[in-house]
């Protein structure tokens, strides 16, 4: 059949700078680049290109540039070339479009929409190099009315188990399968000297991060792979994946191909066979349901555990939510609807969810409500993309925040949005051994801490600017945000006063 | 003594070390020069064996007990007793290449006299520096260290 | 007319001081006077005001209500809202002085009264827990009308001028109390109504307060999970509430909720022994936004003497230094020198200490028999609407 795509990219080589070395095309999973030998030349294909800039980076003489196919889009705002080429796509196919990455449209971002505080004259801002400036975080349930045994220094009413990190910021759910085990070691020991968490997603534990364990979450979701007593008692907090952000309400479909030994035996799945992760739990119809799958997973691992319940942020997540923290989680993770994935239908992604400002806003509003909130901590995520997020987030109610994206762009994702493909030129969401072995978990790992660091050094910056040296007194803190260019209705939602307020 | 070491587990067949290595070794110091101005063409002294499945990079291991400086006739290959650094004196080489032969990793080039790695000594002014190869490696393939310190 | 104290937060700026005497012998209200008149220029004359404790021996047993209207429909809506749920005792226009630069004074009345013991006993809830729920009522839901106090045995002297010049108005030398606190308050904006001065009360808890919270919305919403409403959107109210839920609704010693408020940091908690590491790391987890954060000194009153305590920045002076049987705090040395020349100890409180001053059990145990006339569980239950 006809192709009826136009190239979405278009490479650029600078011929003078162009010293024929061959990187581009060792390195380019998807073809785009090949050494003439006749015209003594690399020549390109454009169509191939998926916009990974794996070539421009490692140009040792930066003589590439990928820049968006100029073709002129028809005279009209309605089809444009986008629109054409998905349609032309699928007449071609018959299937679903699918692509990675988070929701990319130009919805707005409501992070960028508030302002954040600092002191003036009337109280001091705080120079977190003076004073100790606290970022530590401590995440589970807690019991509502505690008794004290103050001669003692005992508490009475028993505890539940709580997990300390000592920063607001865990990583959040990549499966191996969806991602790389070279990933997933970056992630586990950059958890580790973080003092943080990373999250095993549905995809099992590999043996060889077992002894990261007291830095790991396993993920619990529809599918069980690699679920068994052992699994759980290799994590320090069981989640259980209800939805996440970009494809709430529908399930996963890991293809066979990436199936293999490793994979299969961390999932617990024959070899080459296709993952495929149901929309719902089968065993959760309801929020009854949901109970005795929290306490079905404390008592397996005899309550020593925080369990975690992932949602993706929707329509009416806040009623959802008060119902998970009645249902007995002690962790409530809301995903909105920029968040990452390897794999989803483009309409899902594109169309389904709301943003997390919004969600964040409206669950712990909903929690203090009904008298929660201080019995469950929440998480919130997609997309967190900086440490002025975190602050925001955390500013809106927030216990600690998720980042995905963010941590794979720090291990050299560029946003191409083509893990499904499964060549991923960075490493990262393939199983392809020879690009895998392109992540070396020893220099990513370093890569997250500085991120890390570097974030952290930035929000204690701004907690001191607002005179604050504890996050626990920015927790849902909203008179130090501002809103602009929000209506009032959003300002409403949001919780916050608009600029100059 | 510290040596540049290999790890065939992350080397990805890039190629950059031989980049860094022309380039280092050219008159120029200018990597699109090197390429495709000096004549002659300068020679990288690094090279990748293998293939995007399985690769390494090569170049002199600077033995303890060198089979080249044994072979060499005009005692023009000789191991530096301070520093450990087997390199060749350009004047007297006569370019028999009985050490290429003699190099059982096939460390080294032949030319109208022989050249191989220095560990890039003249690059770092003989300081300690980092070899070129090293410095170009973006997924740490390549390390710079003394293995005797185990 | 700018907006008024409840409807924006005004930061501040203040002199606090507080005289006690652990003996419960009463001293009239002179030396509190002095004392913060010294600080005059930490005030700047919008706003002034004293807590007074053990000024009506006489009803000891019934809720002092001090309140103060702005009209005359204020009065009658809160008399009448007074009339179904208390039964009233004693209702009077508050004894006041004209003093020169206090004007625009709303009308003050005080009220002493018990709640209808059938209407108690239909809502359930303990006698102070009720109470809380009628000046939540009158503060929040009659235009005009404001609670300045509500406590036994005790009252507030608070408006809109040096405190100085407040203390005249009320005739405050004429009361004699166990207890006094000051407050002179430089607020950077007009407070626009007297139930914006300080200190601020809630039953029998008064506080006043130097410094401007940085965790306030944290705080606000935290409690207000719990039926408190912050309608002045001052510090010192949510730091009152926060006592008062951790003392009062959770049981806890005033010094443990002091050490709530200003909590060990995870510095010092990691260096505790494993038993202390635990508690405090539990404590921590369980009352994280109950953390005061930002420069404040307060001096918290009760009916059991008083609590002092500053951030744990010590971002805020003050000091505190005793002679005999009387205790002394102020925010400044002078204003405590002034009063007591040869007083003892005198030093600056450290960040995140508490100091506790109470009265001596047997005199706090006569003064606590005289004070219950029904003695009920603690409530949880929240605040409800009076409709």
């Amino acid at each position: 059949m006809m192709d009826l795509t136009i190239p979405k990219y278009k490479v650029l080589r600078d011929d003078g700078d162009c010293i024929r070395c061959g990187v581009c095309v060792r390195q380019c999973s998807y073809g785009v680049h090949e050494m003439d030998e006749d015209l003594n030349k690399v020549i390109a294909h454009s169509k191939e290109c998926v916009n990974c800039q794996r070539c421009v980076v490692m140009c040792p003489t930066d003589a590439l540039t990928i820049i968006r196919n100029p073709q002129s889009d028809p005279e009209s705002v309605v089809y444009n070339n986008e629109v054409i080429s998905d349609i032309a796509k699928q007449c071609q196919t018959g299937g679903v479009l699918l692509a990675g990455s988070g929701n990319p449209k130009p919805y707005p971002i409501i992070w960028d929409h508030m302002l954040l505080n600092a002191s003036q004259v009337t109280n001091p801002s705080i120079d977190p190099l003076r004073e100790p400036m606290e970022t530590r975080v401590i995440l589970g349930g807690k019991p509502g009315n505690i008794k004290i045994d103050e001669a003692n220094h005992a508490i009475k009413t028993p505890m539940k188990p709580l997990r300390t990190i000592k920063l607001p910021i865990m990583f959040s759910a990549m499966s191996f399968g969806a991602v790389s085990l070279n990933v997933q070691k970056s992630l586990a020991m950059a958890a580790e000297e973080l003092g943080t968490f990373w999250n095993t997603g549905e995809g099992g534990l590999h043996k060889d991060l077992v002894k990261y364990k007291d830095n790991t979450i396993v993920q619990v979701a529809s599918g069980r792979f690699g679920v068994d007593t052992e699994y759980l008692n290799n994590g320090s907090i069981i989640e259980i994946k209800i939805g996440q952000g970009a494809k709430p309400g529908i399930g996963g479909h890991l293809p066979g191909e990436k199936i293999n030994a490793e994979v299969s035996i961390t999932r617990m799945i024959p070899e080459g066979t296709d993952a495929i992760s149901p929309a719902p739990h089968h065993d959760i119809y309801s929020i009854e349901d949901l109970r005795q799958l929290i306490y079905s997973l404390k008592e397996a691992t005899n309550y020593t555990k925080p369990v975690a319940v992932k949602i993706a942020a929707v329509h009416n997540c806040a009623a959802i939510a008060s119902g998970i923290a009645r249902a007995g989680a002690d962790i409530i993770a809301v995903d909105g609807f920029r968040g990452g994935t390897g794999a989803a239908p483009i309409a899902i992604r594109n169309n389904v969810g709301i943003p997390i400002e919004y969600a964040l806003a409206a669950i712990d509003n909903r929690l203090h409500q009904e008298g929660l909130r201080s019995s469950v901590s929440l998480i919130a995520s997609g997309p967190i993309r900086n440490s002025a997020d975190v602050v925001k987030a955390i500013a809106l109610g927030a216990d600690a925040v998720y980042i995905g994206t963010a941590a794979l762009v720090a291990i050299g994702c560029h946003l191409c949005q083509s893990c499904n493909t499964g060549k991923c030129n960075w490493g990262i969401a393939t199983q392809r051994p020879d690009l895998v072995k392109r992540l070396n978990p020893e220099l990513m790992s370093e890569r997250l801490v500085n991120l890390m660091h570097g974030w952290s050094h930035e929000i204690q910056e701004m907690l001191g600017g607002m005179g604050i040296n504890s996050l626990d007194s920015l927790r849902g803190n909203r008179l130090m945000l501002r809103g602009i260019g929000l209506n009032d209705r959003e300002l409403n939602i949001l919780g916050i006063k608009a600029a100059g307020e | 003594m510290k040596r540049v070491y290999n790890n065939r587990k992350f080397c990805m067949d890039c190629k950059l070390c031989e980049v860094a290595c022309k380039t280092a070794h050219s008159k120029s110091g200018n990597i699109v020069k090197a390429y495709k101005f000096e004549d002659p063409s300068p020679i990288a002294r690094i090279r990748v064996e293998g293939n995007l499945d399985d690769s390494m990079a090569i170049q002199c291991r600077h033995c303890d007990d060198p089979d080249c400086v044994k072979a060499c006739i005009t005692h023009s290959m000789t191991k530096d007793p301070v520093t450990g650094i087997v390199s060749v004196d350009q004047n007297r080489c006569i370019g028999c290449l009985t050490c290429v032969a003699a190099c059982p990793f096939g460390c080294i080039k032949p030319a109208d006299v022989v050249l191989k790695c220095d560990l890039c000594t003249a690059r770092s002014n003989g300081e300690d520096g980092m070899p070129a190869c090293v410095e170009a490696c973006p997924n740490l393939a390549l390390v710079f260290v003394d293995s005797e310190v185990e | 007319m700018g907006p008024r104290e409840g409807e924006v937060r005004i930061p501040s700026g203040c002199a606090i001081s507080a005289i006690m005497d652990k003996s419960g012998k009463r001293m009239s209200g002179s030396d509190i006077l002095s004392s913060i008149e010294l600080m005059h220029d930490r005030s700047n004359g919008l706003g002034g005001g004293f807590a007074a404790y053990g000024i009506y021996p006489e009803y000891a047993d019934l809720y002092a209500f001090h309140i103060f209207y702005e009209d005359r429909e204020a009065r009658t809506e809160t008399e009448e809202f007074l009339r179904n749920y208390f039964d009233t005792e004693v209702a009077e226009r508050m004894p006041t002085t004209k003093v020169a630069s206090i004007d625009h004074e709303p009308n003050i009345w005080r009220y002493f009264m018990s709640p209808y013991i059938g209407k108690l006993r239909d809502s359930r809830l303990s006698e102070d827990q009720f109470t809380m729920n009628a000046v939540f009522h009158i503060n929040s839901r009659i235009n005009g009308a404001f609670v300045a106090s509500s406590g036994k045995n005790m009252g507030a002297f608070k408006g809109v001028g040096y405190p100085e010049d407040i203390g005249r108005f009320y005739r405050i030398e004429d009361y004699n109390a166990w207890l006094w606190t000051a407050h002179g308050r430089f607020p950077t904006n007009t407070p626009g109504w007297w139930g914006g001065a300080h200190p601020f009360t809630l039953l029998d808890w008064s506080i006043v307060h130097n410094g401007e919270i940085s965790s306030y919305d944290t705080n606000r919403r935290y409690v207000e999970q719990y039926g408190y409403e912050c309608t002045l959107q001052t510090d010192t109210e949510v730091i009152t509430y926060l006592f008062d839920f951790l003392v009062r609704q959770q049981g806890m010693s005033q010094k443990m909720a002091a050490k709530i408020l200003a909590a060990p940091e995870w510095d010092q908690i990691d260096h505790m022994d494993p038993k202390d590491r635990e508690f405090w790391t539990n404590i921590r987890a369980c009352y994280s936004r109950a953390l005061v954060n930002g420069p404040f000194s307060i001096i918290l009153g009760s009916s059991r003497g008083l609590l002092a305590l500053n951030d744990r920045l010590k971002l805020r002076s003050l000091v505190v230094g005793d002679k005999d049987d009387k205790v002394y705090l102020a925010s400044e040395e002078s204003a405590i020198r002034l009063v007591c020349p040869d007083i003892e100890h005198v030093r600056q409180l450290g960040g995140g200490e508490p100091f506790v001053a109470e009265l001596y059990p047997e005199v706090l145990a006569q003064m606590e028999s005289k004070k219950n006339i029904y003695t009920r569980p603690v409530s949880m239950a929240t605040a409800g609407d009076f409709e």
